[in-house]
């Protein structure tokens, strides 16, 4: 094995991975949250609408899509990975286990969240990028997003997926916001204040702000 | 009185000063080629163990080395808490190599070897050096430079630290070393190993048998050499600071294959321990000497004060140390500091439930403490509270794990009430004769550390332990085993069939089924417990004729009680540590009936061993040069029977004088 | 008997590596509040031994908290359910009558029941063994004052370096993650100038090493921290990823 693979396929190196995506993913949520928000705009979708045609044509922004993608993969299948080799490290469990005296339950549950997200990324992707992606590739045209939003949203059962996976985004970024740092090595007195306040305030603006989106076009707020 | 024909100290001729650097220089040395065809077997791995094996490994020697603990850093060194002392004069407050010898020397009451005290002073400075380089972190000043502090019995500051786990740390450098040579598989280590014997062939020692804990085998084990590093013996008492598994089966076994025990009576009592608090009771833990620096130990001026101890005005306080040792105050050495302590607590004054416990009290230490910060920061008109609070976190900072271990102990909040402290049995200067080499009367049979009798006298000073270990291990031993294994590289691979290996595993395994057939009524831990009562009240603190008279019949009792009416469960082809605790408890026992007839034969008080018809007037211990001048060497002949060789103890180099701290 | 509380104890029996174990239940009268827990079990195998029973086999040496030898998981907890102390210096007092405890071994793969409550730690002295050194042989020192260290370095050092490898961290953590142990060895030798030589080849290897034992990765839950005894920090395990990375990127063994 070459000392490249040799440190991914490491402990902390797969710690490191998890880090590296995580906060890459995180960076993605800023993009798709702010230009989502713009139906907040409450226009027709028409702001809404030119930035997706900017996101889904531009060719920068679609190569890097082709990163977010193995950004996601990676994410995913390193977590895979680290689940099944944690769970090994321990093939006999303890029968009384109080674990809450001394670890908060959302970061020993990073994987059941992170399975949680796979799913709904599953169902959401379904409802817009795939769709949107085969069309262009058939057609050359775009989708109506907007419009599909407004469509999709009218169910309340989807709304309350979409709002579901926005609380199990919130969790997973409460511990996993932090943890990255702690990952890649910042760890420093000076800076732990900081990083533990800007990750609990992204952890609940992000989450809020899509979870507020279904909601919205469901009572009608925006149309 | 002349030195027994069958024992030589070989310590080198001329002056004291240049002994050990003379001997460096003419010791016999094996080369390299053939330091890979010696093997050398180390049993134990505390400071001693741990850097003797490293340090042959890396001259190149086969080093086996063996603990009964599941790691080598488990060792009961670790345990070690105040510091290691070395003469460095980093405070230039007057240090030196001869102050450190004749500090120890006097500290032991006269009672141990020139040469060796001698040479532990001079490389008590290289062992600093040598921990700093493996990355001991001591504590340090703020320039960045090693501190120090006071211990008992000296009057500079020679003692380095690690806050109040200097042992740990400096165990644990010890370990990292000899985990170093395990990796490059110089040294092969054997935890969970206990050596139930020695192999004897044409009268040297040529190996070890040693039972696997785990699986209950028992193995043979070769070498050109063996090395017990196996500690004291402290345990003999039951309840002591010494580690629960702390024994002296390895030295035990060696002594009735031929090592002479010397000065088997010779126990330290540490004069700072938590009090027992109850019969369940399994151990007793160390309060370090280094809380003396700034505690005051005190009892009430009146029999029967149950007043908490915050609550007693200062003018109705007894600080007896102070009173009756104003040179050397709270810290005078450990023997002195114990008995004090017990000849108050037997007059009436003891505090505590159990009336036997004296205060040690910091208050005065956080007024003075508060009152240097107020100065530090330039305040002049700090409230009394502040100057408190103030002092309780200095006193933190220096002592913050002793105090709190003392609360999760007790209970009690030390910061608030001072604390309760009684003298506890900690250490054992007797131990396997040694001469200069350290080795004992069996050729290729050598001790160090706790586990040979050599340096301390009879009495050891704070701080010495960790520096003896040290010494022993890396820089003693290294040179002192070239005398010996030069003439062995002509020897060749020893074979583990040679009889003598069938025939002592055939006695051990004999005396485990033994051990296992008998099924009485009463468990290992019980007898145990006996022993350690006889031991305590007839040559514990204080020890008169007519107790250890009846103690040895009483230990002879128990000893044959223990073997028809012993209960040991399980089998040996398994993990069983009450099978180990039988072997230990039954060597224990035998020991015991040792210490009372060397206590008995020695009579004179000195140092640790105190014996009450031997004592001034105001109660201190009365040496007796005249006549007990001498190691006990005691060789032993059969079941109850002992023969006692006297090694003479020559001072050139000191002048002799009563002890006196007053 | 002193004490005046009764105890229910559920307490996991195995007799080796190859057999499966399971529970037992005993009951204790008489615990004295003051008893540390130890001093409970070493009356439970009292009692064991007088009802001709096997005694329960339990790992303890010093019993004043710092060989780390005792390793009990007591009610869902290593060393119990007070902070900062290990089981030997956990008293009764901090049980109350009548209650039932569960104790059990350290669970991980890299840690095999030997017996009982006794589990096989050697995992720890072989990541030990791979680079937790100065390769400093006897002899070769300098002054020890001729290398200043600064105070803070050097109690940081020192922090770190009270790790007593009892294993509560593995014990504790849901990954069965030695990381907190790891990192502790690492940060302790990487902030001491004497570390400096090796500071990369001892990263590479002791991670190396730990990681064939079978530990798991680390989550950060910070369970480990929260429940060593000697409460080591967090902090060590960022500073060891970032020993290890800046080594495996920047030392030239390929």
């Amino acid at each position: 094995m070459s000392w490249f693979s040799q440190t991914l396929t490491s402990s902390i190196g797969k710690k490191l991975l998890m880090a590296l995506t995580g906060l890459f993913l995180i960076s993605f949520l800023v993009i798709h949250a702010t230009i989502n928000a713009m139906i907040f705009y409450n226009d027709g979708g028409e702001t809404f609408t030119h930035w997706g045609h900017f996101m889904g044509t531009n060719p920068i922004i679609r190569t890097l899509e082709i990163v977010l993608v193995a950004g996601f993969l990676i994410h995913i299948a390193d977590g895979l990975i680290l689940w099944k080799n944690n769970r090994e490290a321990r093939p006999i469990g303890y029968a009384v286990n109080n674990r809450s005296a001394n670890s908060t339950w959302y970061s020993r549950s990073m994987g059941l969240l992170g399975t949680l997200l796979l799913i709904f990324l599953v169902i959401h992707t379904a409802h817009f990028w795939i769709p949107n992606r085969s069309n262009q590739f058939a057609t050359g045209e775009e989708l109506n997003l907007y419009q599909m939003m407004l469509d999709i949203f009218q169910n309340i059962w989807v709304v309350l997926i979409y709002v579901g996976g926005c609380i199990s985004l919130f969790w997973h970024l409460l511990h996993g916001f932090k943890s990255a740092f702690q990952s890649l090595g910042w760890n420093h007195v000076k800076y732990n204040g900081i990083i533990s306040f800007v990750g609990t305030a992204f952890s609940i603006v992000i989450p809020l702000l899509f979870a507020l989106m279904p909601i919205s076009m469901y009572l009608g707020w925006v149309k | 009185m002349a030195t027994s024909s069958r024992l030589d100290a070989k310590v080198p001729q001329g002056p004291l000063e240049t002994k050990w650097s003379k001997y460096r220089s003419s010791v016999p040395l094996v080369n390299p080629a053939n330091k890979r065809n010696l093997d050398i077997i180390v049993v134990g791995t505390g400071l001693a163990g741990a850097s003797a094996a490293a340090t042959l490994a890396e001259l190149g020697y086969a080093v086996k080395a063996f603990c009964f603990q599941d790691s080598p850093r488990r060792a009961h060194s670790i345990a070690a808490q105040g510091g290691i002392n070395a003469a460095k004069n980093y405070q230039n407050d007057g240090d030196s190599v001869y102050r450190l010898f004749y500090d120890t020397i006097k500290g032991g009451d006269y009672r141990s070897r020139e040469g060796n005290v001698h040479r532990l002073a001079e490389v008590s400075g290289s062992i600093i050096d040598q921990c700093v380089a493996a990355g001991v972190p001591f504590a340090r000043e703020y320039g960045g430079l090693l501190s120090n502090r006071s211990f008992g019995g000296t009057q500079v500051q020679r003692t380095f630290y690690a806050a109040g786990q200097t042992g740990q740390q400096l165990l644990l450098g010890a370990y990292s070393g000899l985990q170093r040579q395990v990796g490059m598989g110089t040294v092969k280590m054997y935890n969970r190993h206990e050596m139930l014997d020695i192999v004897n062939i044409d009268g040297k020692c040529r190996g070890i048998i040693a039972r696997n804990l785990v699986t209950g085998e028992l193995e043979r084990h070769a070498a050109h050499a063996v090395l017990l590093c196996s500690g004291g013996y402290g345990n003999v008492f039951y309840l002591s600071t010494n580690a629960m598994g702390s024994n002296v089966t390895a030295a035990w076994k060696a002594h009735k294959r031929g090592a002479f025990f010397g000065n088997p009576c010779f126990t330290q009592i540490h004069p700072t321990c938590i009090p027992v608090s109850g019969e369940h009771q399994s151990k007793l833990t160390l309060m370090s000497e280094s809380l003396r620096n700034d505690g005051r130990i005190w009892v009430p001026k009146a029999k029967n004060d149950t007043r908490p101890g915050n609550e007693i005005p200062e003018e109705e306080r007894d600080y007896y140390l102070e009173r009756r040792y104003p040179a050397f105050g709270n810290l005078v050495p450990r023997d002195i500091a114990s008995r004090a302590a017990k000849e108050r607590c037997d007059a009436g004054y003891g505090v505590g439930s159990s009336k036997l416990a004296v205060f040690l009290d910091f208050a005065a230490a956080v007024e003075r403490y508060g009152k240097a910060e107020a100065n530090k920061n330039n305040i002049h008109n700090a409230s009394d509270s502040d100057i408190i609070a103030w002092g309780k976190a200095v006193v933190k900072e220096k002592y913050g794990n002793l105090f709190d271990m003392y609360k999760q102990i007790t209970g009690e909040d030390p910061y608030q009430v001072p604390m309760r402290i009684y003298p506890a049995v900690h250490y054992t200067m007797g131990g396997l004769w040694v001469d200069y080499n350290l080795m004992t009367t069996v050729p290729g049979l050598y001790a160090l550390g706790e586990a040979n009798f050599s340096d301390h006298g009879a009495n050891r000073l704070g701080a010495s332990a960790l520096m003896q270990g040290l010494a022993d291990g890396y820089f003693v031993i290294p040179y002192t085993i070239g005398s010996y294994l030069s003439n062995e590289i002509r020897t060749g691979k020893i074979s583990t069939e040679h009889e003598a290996f069938v025939k002592t595993e055939q006695e051990v395994r004999e005396r485990i089924e033994k051990l296992l057939k008998i099924q009485g009524k009463t468990s290992p831990e019980v007898f145990h417990r006996r022993l350690g009562k006889i031991m305590w009240d007839k040559c514990g603190m204080a020890r008169n004729e007519q107790g250890l008279k009846e103690a040895i019949i009483e230990i002879r009792q128990l000893r044959e009680e223990f073997w028809s009416d012993v209960k040991v469960m399980g089998t040996a082809t398994y993990f069983n540590p009450e099978l180990d605790k039988a072997n230990r408890v039954a060597d224990f026992i035998e020991l015991g009936e040792l210490m009372c007839i060397d206590a008995l034969t020695r009579n004179e008080s000195c140092g640790g061993h105190f014996r009450e018809e031997y004592q001034t007037e105001e109660g201190e211990a009365m040496r007796d040069d005249e006549n007990f001048m001498f190691v006990s060497a005691w060789e032993h002949k059969g079941p109850e029977e002992w023969e006692l060789h006297k090694e003479e103890l020559i001072y050139e180099n000191i002048k002799i004088a009563q002890r006196s701290y007053k | 008997m002193e004490g005046n509380m009764s105890l229910s104890l559920k307490v996991w029996r195995q007799s080796n590596k190859e057999t499966a174990g399971g529970f037992e239940n005993y009951k204790l009268d008489s615990v004295s509040p003051d008893m540390s827990f130890l001093e409970m079990f070493d009356v439970l195998n009292e009692q064991l031994i007088e009802e001709g029973k096997e005694p329960v086999a339990f790992d303890h040496d010093c019993r004043e908290g710092i060989c780390g030898s005792c390793s009990m998981y007591i009610n869902g907890r290593p060393h119990g359910p007070l902070r900062g102390v290990t089981v030997c210096q956990l008293h009764m007092r901090s049980f109350n009558d009548g209650d039932t405890i569960v104790v059990e071994p350290w669970r991980a793969q890299a840690f095999p029941v030997i017996k009982d409550l006794v589990v096989d730690r050697d995992a720890f002295d072989r990541v030990v063994s791979a680079g937790g050194f100065i390769s400093v042989n006897t002899g070769n020192a300098q002054d020890a004052n001729s290398l200043p260290i600064p105070k803070e370095a050097a109690d940081d050092a020192f922090s770190a370096a009270a790790c007593i490898g009892c294993g509560a961290c593995v014990a504790a953590c849901k990954n069965a993650s030695a990381m907190l142990f790891v990192s502790a060895k690492i940060s302790q030798l990487a902030l001491l100038p004497q570390g400096q030589a090796e500071r990369s080849i001892r990263a590479e290897k002791m991670v190396a090493q730990m990681d064939a034992e079978g530990f798991g990765a680390c989550t950060n839950t910070g369970a480990c921290s929260a429940e060593c005894p000697k409460e080591i920090s967090m902090e060590n395990i960022a500073r060891m990823n970032r020993e290890y990375i800046g080594a495996k990127f920047s030392s030239s063994a390929v």
